[in-house]
C-alpha cells in the first residue's frame, strides 16, 4: 500500500509493460505510468494497435501486467483474492453491444452483475431499477435486447455495470459500432454519470471529437504515452499528433492552418461554436446571419 | 424471411396460465403429454382433447398463432396418419389390391393425429406463455436434485439462457451473410440436394467464425461482471408457487386419475 503516492488517484499504473506471450516479440505496452483521479473523466486516445484496448483490460485485472504494477482503488490487480472486488469497482464496457448482453430480457441482463455478487433479491431489484433509470432505459426493462438499437444496447451494457455500483467505468471504444445518434446517446449518458454520480470515467476512443469533453486526455502511441493534458493542451500540439497519424478535431485544424497562414486567431479552438466565434472576431463583416448560414449550409452542399 | 421461424417464441400476456409458476407449467405439460399416450379409448382421449382445447383458450393467445405452430408438423401428422390407416385389423372398410383400410386402422390414424396435434399445441402453449428466462430458471430448479449425481445444473441452465439470447442475433447474422454471399453471386436456390447443401458451406463458415468471436467477447463481458459459476449467486426473480398453482396441480392429478379410470372401465380402442 505504501507505494501509492497520490491519495486522490483511483487508478494508478507504474511502468506497466505487457506482451501477449513469447511468440509475439514486441511488447504491446512499453512502460506506462499514469493515473486517473477519483471522479475524473479521462479520455484515452490512440489509433488501432496503439495498445489502448490492452490498457483497458489492465484496469480491472482482465489482463495482468508482465512488468510494473496496476492499482485500482488502492488494490494491486495481481492480488487474486481481490479479483472480484476490483472487477466490481472498476466496470468494463466493451465495444460490441451485442456480445456483452447475457439475458434475453433487459432487466435480467442488468441484474446479472449483482446476481453474481450475491446481492440479496430485493436489493437487486432496487439496483436494477436505479441503473436503468440512470441510463434512461427504464421503459425498456422488459424488452428483448435484439429489439433495441445499438445505442440503446450499449446503454443497457452500461446499466449492467452501474448495477454493480462501481467507482469507475472503463469504456473500450463504446461508440465504435454505433451510428451518430447512438454515439450521442452513449456519450451523453457517460458524461451525466460522471457529473451526477461522480463515477470516474476512462473513455477509450479513436474519435477525437469524443475526447473534447474530457477533463484530461492521454494520447497513446505504440505502447507509450505520447502526450497528456487538458483537451486544449493536447490538441494544440497539432504537429505532434499529425506526425503520429492522429487527427485533431476539424475546427482545431482549421484554426491551426489559418494561424499558419498568418491569421490572428486564438491558440487552441475545440468546438465548432468556438471556431465560429473566433472567425467572427477577425472578420466582423462575416458575422451574424452569414456565418450562421455557412455553418448550417456546410452539411447540405452535397445534397442540393 | 429466416427470422419468421417461430422458435419457441414467447407471447407476453396476462392470463392465469401466463402467471402460473413455470415449474408447475413444465411439470404439468410433461404429465399431460404422457397422458395423451395413456388414453386408449375415445372417452379418455376426448377428455385430454377437451383439456388441451381448454388450456389453449385459457392462454388468451389468438388461435391463429397455434395454427402457425402446427403448420411445421402438418406433414408429419398427415404422413403418419395415412401410414397408420393401412395397419391394424378389424372390419375391412376399403379393399384396394393388397392394401386395405380397416376400422382399427382408421382408429389408429385418428389417435396418432390427435396425439401429435395435442402434443404440439401443449408445448406451444408452454413456450407461448413462459418467457425463455422463466423456462430456463424453472428447468434449473427442477433439475436441481440431479446435483447429487454431479450434473452441472447451473451451467446447463446458463448455457440455455445464452443460447436463447443469441438465437435472434445469429438468425439476423445468417440473413446478412446470405445476402452478402448472394451479392457475390452465390446461388442458394437452385440445383439438387447435394448442390444446395454445398451452397450452405459459404454461409456456415462465416457464421461459425463470428459465433466463436462472439463467444469470446461474451465470456470476457461475463468475467467483467464477476461471473464465477453458480456458487454464491443470488437471483433477482425468485420463483414462488402460489395457491392457484397448487389448485392447478390438484386439478391436473384428478383429471389424470379420471383418464386412468376411463381406460380401465371402457374398452380400449387402440392397442
Amino acid at each position: 500500500m505504501d507505494s501509492i503516492q497520490n491519495e486522490e488517484a483511483f487508478i494508478q499504473t507504474e511502468s506497466v509493460t505487457f506482451s501477449y506471450g513469447e511468440t509475439v516479440p514486441d511488447d504491446v505496452l512499453k512502460g506506462i505510468t499514469m493515473q486517473v483521479k477519483k471522479g475524473e473523466f479521462v479520455a484515452l486516445l490512440g489509433h488501432n494497435g496503439s495498445g489502448k484496448s490492452t490498457m483497458a483490460k489492465m484496469y480491472n485485472a482482465m489482463l495482468l501486467p508482465s512488468g510494473g504494477t496496476v492499482y485500482a482503488g488502492g488494490m494491486d490487480t495481481k492480488d487474486e483474492a481481490l479479483l472480484y472486488e476490483i472487477r466490481r469497482r472498476v466496470g468494463l464496457v466493451l465495444q460490441n453491444p451485442d456480445n456483452q448482453l447475457v439475458a434475453s430480457v433487459v432487466e435480467e441482463d442488468v441484474a446479472f452483475g449483482p446476481e453474481n455478487l450475491g446481492v440479496p433479491t430485493e436489493e437487486i431489484r432496487r439496483r436494477v431499477d436505479n441503473a436503468l433509470k440512470a441510463v434512461e432505459m427504464y421503459e425498456f426493462r422488459e424488452f428483448a435486447p435484439h429489439k433495441l438499437s445499438g445505442g440503446q444496447k450499449q446503454r443497457i451494457a452500461i446499466a449492467g455495470i452501474i448495477a454493480m455500483e462501481p467507482d469507475c467505468i472503463v469504456l473500450d471504444e463504446p461508440t465504435a459500432m454505433l451510428d451518430p445518434r447512438g454515439r450521442t446517446e452513449v456519450l451523453r449518458t457517460i458524461h451525466r454519470l460522471n457529473r451526477e454520480k461522480g463515477i470516474t470515467i476512462v473513455l477509450i476512443t479513436h474519435y477525437m471529437d469524443e475526447a473534447i469533453g474530457a477533463d484530461r486526455i492521454l494520447v497513446m502511441d505504440d505502447g507509450k504515452i505520447l502526450t497528456e493534458g487538458s483537451p486544449e493542451q493536447v490538441f494544440s500540439q497539432v504537429e505532434l499528433l499529425k506526425q503520429h497519424q492522429l487527427d485533431v478535431p476539424q475546427s482545431t485544424e482549421l484554426i491551426y492552418r489559418l494561424r499558419g497562414a498568418g491569421a490572428d486567431l486564438p491558440d487552441c479552438v475545440l468546438s465548432v461554436e468556438e471556431c465560429v466565434q473566433a472567425l467572427e472576431r477577425i472578420r466582423p463583416d462575416f458575422s451574424g446571419k452569414q456565418a450562421e448560414s455557412t455553418r448550417k449550409g456546410g452539411g447540405d452542399h452535397g445534397t442540393d | 424471411m429466416i427470422r419468421d421461424v417461430a422458435l419457441g417464441q414467447y407471447i407476453p400476456g396476462k392470463s392465469g396460465i401466463h402467471r402460473m409458476d413455470p415449474r408447475v407449467k413444465i411439470s404439468l405439460t410433461f404429465l399431460f403429454i404422457i397422458f395423451l399416450f395413456v388414453g386408449s379409448n375415445y372417452a379418455s382421449m376426448g377428455v385430454m382433447t377437451v383439456l388441451v382445447a381448454g388450456i389453449l383458450l385459457a392462454t388468451g393467445i389468438p388461435l391463429r398463432q397455434y395454427f402457425k405452430s402446427l403448420k411445421a408438423v402438418l406433414f408429419v401428422v398427415i404422413f403418419t396418419s395415412v401410414l397408420n390407416l393401412f395397419y391394424g385389423s378389424g372390419q375391412v372398410l376399403v379393399q384396394w389390391g393388397v392394401m386395405q383400410i380397416t376400422e382399427g386402422g382408421v382408429n389408429r390414424a385418428v389417435f396418432i393425429a390427435l396425439r401429435i396435434v395435442c402434443l404440439m399445441l401443449l408445448s406451444a402453449a408452454l413456450t407461448f406463455t413462459t418467457s425463455p428466462t422463466e423456462l430456463t430458471d424453472a428447468i434449473e430448479r427442477l433439475l436441481k436434485p440431479l446435483k447429487i449425481f454431479h450434473v452441472k445444473v447451473h451451467e446447463i441452465a446458463m448455457m440455455m439462457t445464452i443460447a436463447l439470447r443469441f438465437v435472434p442475433t445469429l438468425l439476423e447474422e445468417t440473413d446478412k451473410i446470405m445476402s452478402a454471399q448472394k451479392a457475390r453471386g452465390a446461388d442458394l436456390e437452385s440445383g439438387g440436394l447435394m448442390q444446395r447443401v454445398k451452397a450452405l458451406i459459404p454461409i456456415l463458415i462465416p457464421l461459425f467464425v463470428s459465433a466463436f468471436r462472439r463467444a469470446y467477447d461474451l465470456a470476457m463481458a461475463m468475467e467483467c461482471r464477476c461471473y464465477h459459476g453458480g456458487e454464491g449467486r443470488t437471483r433477482m426473480k425468485v420463483l414462488k408457487a402460489k395457491k392457484s398453482d397448487a389448485v392447478a396441480v390438484i386439478g391436473a392429478l384428478l383429471l389424470c386419475a379420471g383418464v386412468i379410470l376411463l381406460n380401465i372401465f371402457l374398452p380400449g380402442t387402440v392397442r
